[in-house]
């Protein structure tokens, strides 16, 4: 070997020595992050919501954790079997997983806590086949159903299913107001709770004793609240904050031209649907022609690429995209005034001397621009095209919004709902028959159609994915013809992370999903 | 007997005030469990029902009166429907950052807005005292959310030499000691405190400058003159201690409004105080916070105006002496 080959191949070695030490995630640091709306408190069981759920995947640890291909993987359970007939799931846990005050935890504060989550989690639907959870020794939980359920594997993530001591919650208070929801919180996770104010900030800090040797790697959370946008998105540009979610685009443009790193990923587990809900009770909305020619009449496209500057993607069926169920062939409804107005020619309503052939109504969310309020501009823009008059009606907030349309006191509304992973969770709801109930983000379009019903009943228990993926299919169809909802586009979601953070979390639950993997380079 | 008499009105002020606001809040459309569901992203018949009837909601509006006034005469301002914690708790936290806004708001326009106003009268019809005039007239008629904001950005954007947003940095202040804590919330508070002075600024400068003017010119500052006190005695001692009373009445009447300014400059600088957490709280219709916001400042307005007859007592001789 000459000299020169012995330089070069040290060089290289050590090259390749200093990239993998680069590569290696580092201890230490506070990753600073934002949420938008104020957390009621920190208990994911007995509460839903992007606000308590991000906080909540890093106090408490969940039975399983899904990567970004739908798959489970294990978490405070390292095994798991579902038995053949879908009826019962069986999790063994680690044995060395302990509660933050030192506590071990067992069967028992697994069952515990899924019970507790079938009584008082807001998604009814989520663990209603469940009957109850035996507890044969203390690292297996036996989750006992009655009647199959698909749902069960994903119900057991993070953002959903997190594990509460029983030995705190267990004391018969009320646990939705239990003080320990918001003091002296004492959870399974990898970060426990060091200060919680309400309406202003969450400091999270490192649990020394997690399951998981080596993790988390973060000192130290900081959750500030902060409802203010253009706030938010000043802290941001100036790096108080390391990691956000957001989902408008002007602000999302802003953080990258400020040096962060836009990652679009993970937000499939929620899958946000922005659509324009109909109150099919009410003449002329009752009519399925006039719902398609509205549909018709909007260029999906258009929103997407224009109006969202090309962050959304358009959706046209109940179903997120980026969910294995999708149907990719349902109508795509493209533009089509010719056809739009065809349509209502031939339902009867024919153009007057003034060209107008209906007048229309129109709610939106306050406060929601890029879902809800461009929209409705832009929906009363094109109908005006085929002769449908809108008039938009303004709500002051969004609790007045909410009550008009829990109350079905709309014709026409711009509506933003979640997926929640599984269809039996955030879909099903706003589609069953069964749940036409005066209550924000049920069936307030008071949609009917009994096919429908049968089939979501059919593929909530139905345990093969192929068939239940056809069922799935089959009432997509369906509600894309009738449509009940004019599905417009995904809001456009996306995660904003400092250049300084590594394994920036674009899991299916994305910015619900524990940070316990995430690390950061020294400043 | 007076004072009594006083107290007795407050205090009949007070129940008036919990009342009109105890209604008025009610007219709004929407109601709280509306907003949790919202917040939840859904929410089961079962689980709204519960949670109109654990708070009361679907009692009749005057039970719903009579519980309230009761456990308020308990001195018990109820649990906060959103964050399920005590009202007391959550007003407590945050009445520490208003009041430090008001206060400091408060002294900083009365020291730089009577100091301006002083020195702009030295010279009525000079350049800096023009130069005033149109100052406070710009600043009087500019609205707080809109300074705020042009502050901001020049604070956030060109230059960026004060935090435009929160109180402290929670990073750094969790392992701060007291001293650089203190330097801290000092530095958050400077942009806050000027936007909410402003205005005042422009009042109090324009008051006392033709205050002065009037009082430059009034019999008994000649009298001193022609006993031989100094220019300067005559100035600070005789002129500026009777041209400050109008402003001394203006500040109490004003400390309402100063309150009412503070929802809008927390909200614009993300102040964690009880204005932002009241304007968070009407949104969320958070019915017994608000309540407890409005009885809390209510209470703040009264005691500042008791507190101003008395500062205006020991500034004026003559009321001193009508009250012996």
């Amino acid at each position: 070997m000459t000299f020169s080959r012995l330089v070069l191949s040290v060089v290289l070695s050590l090259m390749s020595i200093t990239s993998a030490l680069a590569q290696a995630p580092k201890s230490g640091g506070t990753l600073t992050i934002e949420l938008s709306q104020a957390p009621r408190h920190l208990n994911a069981a007995v509460q839903s919501g992007v606000a308590t759920m991000r906080p909540a995947a890093q106090l408490f640890a969940s039975p399983l954790r899904y990567n970004d291909k739908w798959e489970p993987q294990p978490y405070l359970a390292e095994k798991w079997e579902l038995a053949p007939d879908g009826k019962s799931l069986t999790l063994h846990l680690v044995k060395n997983a302990v509660f933050h005050d030192g506590h071990p935890i067992t069967s028992e504060d697994v069952a515990f806590s899924i019970m507790t989550i079938k009584a008082n989690h807001p998604f009814a639907t989520m663990l209603a086949p469940v009957d109850r959870v035996e507890t044969p020794d203390p690292h297996t939980a036996v989750i006992q159903m009655n009647s199959p359920h698909p749902a069960i594997l994903l119900a057991m993530s993070p953002a959903l299913c997190p594990i509460i001591p029983k030995h705190i919650y267990g004391d018969g208070q009320d646990i939705k107001n239990h003080p320990r929801n918001s003091v002296d919180l004492v959870g399974s996770g990898p970060f426990k709770l060091k200060e919680f104010v309400a309406g202003n900030f969450v400091v999270m800090e490192k649990f020394d004793q997690f399951f998981i040797s080596g993790r988390p790697y973060l000192d130290r959370i900081i959750a500030k609240v902060l409802p203010d946008q253009s706030v938010m998105a000043i802290g941001a540009e100036h790096g108080d904050l390391s990691l956000v979610m957001n989902a408008d685009p002007r602000i999302v443009k802003r953080l990258v031209k400020a040096g962060m790193t836009e990652v679009a990923k993970g937000y499939e587990g929620i899958g946000a649907i922005s659509w324009i809900a109909f109150n099919v009770r009410k003449a002329p909305l009752d009519k399925v022609a006039v719902r398609q020619a509205i549909s018709y009449a909007l260029d999906r496209d258009f929103i997407s690429k224009v109006l969202h500057g090309g962050f959304s993607t358009p959706v046209v069926g109940p179903i997120a995209p980026g969910s294995p169920f999708l149907d990719k062939t349902l109508n795509p409804y493209k533009l089509d005034l010719v056809k739009a107005e065809k349509l209502l020619d031939e339902a009867g309503f024919k153009k007057g001397a003034n060209g107008e052939r209906l007048k229309i109504i129109m709610d939106f969310i306050p406060g929601d621009e890029t879902s809800s309020k461009i929209v409705a501009d832009y929906t009363k823009s094109q109908l005006k095209k085929i002769g449908i008059n809108i008039e938009l009606r303004t709500s002051p907030d969004f609790p007045s919004w909410a009550k008009r349309v829990a109350a079905g006191d709309f014709e026409m509304t711009t509506d933003v709902v979640y997926n929640w992973g599984d269809p039996v969770i955030g879909v099903a709801r706003t589609y069953l028959s069964s749940n036409i109930k005066p209550i924000i983000w049920s069936n307030t379009q008071g949609y009917a159609n009994p096919k429908v019903d049968e089939l979501l009943a059919a593929a909530g228990q139905e345990l093969d994915t192929t068939k239940r993926t056809e069922q799935y299919i089959a009432f997509q169809k369906i509600v894309n013809d009738e449509l009940p909802v004019a599905w417009i586009a995904t809001v456009p979601y996306r995660t904003l992370a400092a250049k300084n953070v590594h394994n920036v979390p674009a899991t299916i639950w994305g910015v619900m999903s524990p940070y316990d993997e995430v690390w950061l380079d020294p400043k | 007997m007076t004072w009594l008499r006083r107290i007795a009105l407050a205090a009949g002020l007070m129940l008036a005030v919990i009342v009109l606001n105890f209604l008025l809040i009610r007219l709004a459309p929407g109601d709280p469990v509306e907003t949790v569901a919202g917040a939840t992203g859904g929410m089961s018949e079962a689980l709204r029902a519960s949670l109109t009837h654990a708070w009361g909601l679907d009692l009749p509006l005057s039970s719903q009166l009579w519980i309230y006034l009761s456990k308020v005469l308990q001195g018990d301002l109820g649990y906060s429907y959103f964050f399920n914690t005590p009202v007391l708790g959550l007003i407590l936290n945050r009445i520490g950052p208003t009041l430090l806004l008001i206060t400091s708001s408060i002294v900083f326009s009365l020291v730089v807005g009577i100091g301006l106003g002083v020195k702009a009268s030295n010279k009525p019809n000079g350049l800096f005292s023009q130069f005033i005039m149109v100052l406070s007239v710009v600043g009087y008629a500019a609205p707080v959310f809109w300074t705020g904001i042009l502050l901001v950005i020049l604070f956030a954007s060109v230059w960026p030499v004060f935090p435009v947003s929160g109180m402290v940095d929670i990073a750094t202040s969790l392992d701060a000691s007291v001293f650089k804590r203190v330097l801290d919330i000092l530095h958050h508070l400077f942009l806050p405190m000027l936007t909410l002075s402003i205005i005042y600024i422009a009042q109090y400068s324009q008051m006392t400058r033709t205050s002065m003017i009037n009082t430059l010119g009034a019999d008994f500052i000649r009298t001193a003159k022609a006993k031989g006190v100094s220019e300067r005695g005559v100035f600070y001692g005789h002129a500026l201690q009777n041209a400050i009373l109008p402003v001394v009445t203006i500040v109490g009447l004003q400390f309402g409004n100063v309150l009412a300014g503070a929802v809008l400059v927390e909200s614009v600088f993300d102040w964690p105080g009880m204005g932002r957490l009241a304007f968070e709280s009407v949104l969320r219709r958070d019915y017994p916070v608000i309540l407890g916001i409005l009885l809390f400042s209510s209470a703040m307005v009264i005691i500042a105006n008791l507190l101003t007859d008395m500062v205006y007592r020991y500034v004026d001789p003559r009321i001193r002496r009508a009250d012996e």
